[in-house]
């Protein structure tokens, strides 16, 4: 093998995990949005109604957008924060972990007919 | 043999798009680990991480394409409202689960269910996607980043087999049919 064409020894302060953080925390919250806007949807007539954006699929089709854009706009807005930055990622990944369990459990329907 | 419009696309939504992502993800989980693992005797070449990354924006896009497929084409179909007094509900997938003590559960759990945790998959492996393609090698100096990447797959490929699996058994007892009839091949008679 080539020694050469073996990647060169990465420096990981070339990097700072800023960029990272952001879109796990993102994907998390985005997760999170469209386990609680889903609830919403079921419980309030008036939320089920305005988020009904393409009447065959239903309100599904507005949990899922609205998730989706509010996915797209914190992960934009994290990154443009903490790309140059280190952030505390320990931290953020308990806090995307957290959300993301949230998430699987909240869409469960026995767990979300509680609310 | 011949086939519906419906069929077919519940079979390009389920068979086509569900079952290729699920396939790639353990590939996906594997290499992950192996490409960013901080081992030196088994060190990626630049082609290795290549590879990997067009491998990551292929699972991405077929992702999408299952929950995009699903959502606006196959499930209109399945929630579909009956004419009043429809006897035959064959058409009407929802309905028909919801007909019967023995099958209702396909709907009000696994439907209920399917139709948001689906979402998490393209979620997630987007998220992965995206940081391995910007921190490539770099990821197996990142622990916690790896490993927070590699968590978000693997739940990406829990999501798509929570809803591969509930597609899968609500379309053998409600499959989405119907619609204009595709001739793949004329048999002979015997």
């Amino acid at each position: 093998m080539n020694p050469t064409a073996l990647v060169s020894a990465p420096n990981p302060q070339a990097l700072t995990n800023g960029s990272g953080a952001a879109a796990i925390l993102a994907a998390a919250i985005g997760a999170f949005a469209l386990a609680v806007l889903a609830i919403a949807a079921d419980k309030l007539p008036g939320i089920k109604a305005a988020l009904i954006f393409y009447k065959p699929t239903g309100p599904l089709s507005g949990v899922t957008t609205a998730a989706i854009l509010l996915w797209l706009i914190v992960w934009i807005a994290l990154d443009l924060r903490w790309r140059k930055k280190t952030v505390a990622l320990g931290l953020v990944s308990g806090v995307a972990f957290t959300l993301l369990i949230l998430s699987f459990l909240l869409t469960f329907p026995p767990i979300a007919d509680l609310f | 043999m011949e086939i519906t419009l419906r069929s077919l696309w519940t079979m390009i939504h389920g068979m086509g798009f569900g079952a290729l992502y699920l396939l790639a993800c353990s590939g996906a989980l594997v290499e992950l680990y192996r490409l960013t693992s901080a081992s030196p005797s088994s060190p990626s070449t630049p082609s290795q991480q290549r590879f990997l990354k067009v491998y990551l924006v292929a699972m991405v896009i077929l992702a999408w394409a299952v929950v995009l497929t699903g959502a606006y084409v196959i499930y209109p179909w399945y929630r579909a409202a009956p004419p009043p007094g429809a006897a035959d509900l064959a058409a009407f997938p929802q309905r028909l689960l919801m007909s019967k003590p023995a099958t209702i559960g396909w709907h009000t759990l696994g439907m209920e269910w399917k139709e948001h945790v689906a979402w998490f998959a393209p979620i997630s492996i987007t998220m992965a996607a995206f940081v391995f393609i910007r921190y490539g090698r770099n990821l197996a100096h990142h622990k916690q980043l790896r490993a927070a990447v590699l968590g978000f797959a693997a739940a990406s490929f829990i999501a798509a087999g929570i809803a591969g699996f509930f597609g899968a058994m609500i379309d053998k007892y409600a499959p989405v049919q119907g619609g204009p009839t595709i001739q793949i091949t004329r048999g002979e008679e015997k």
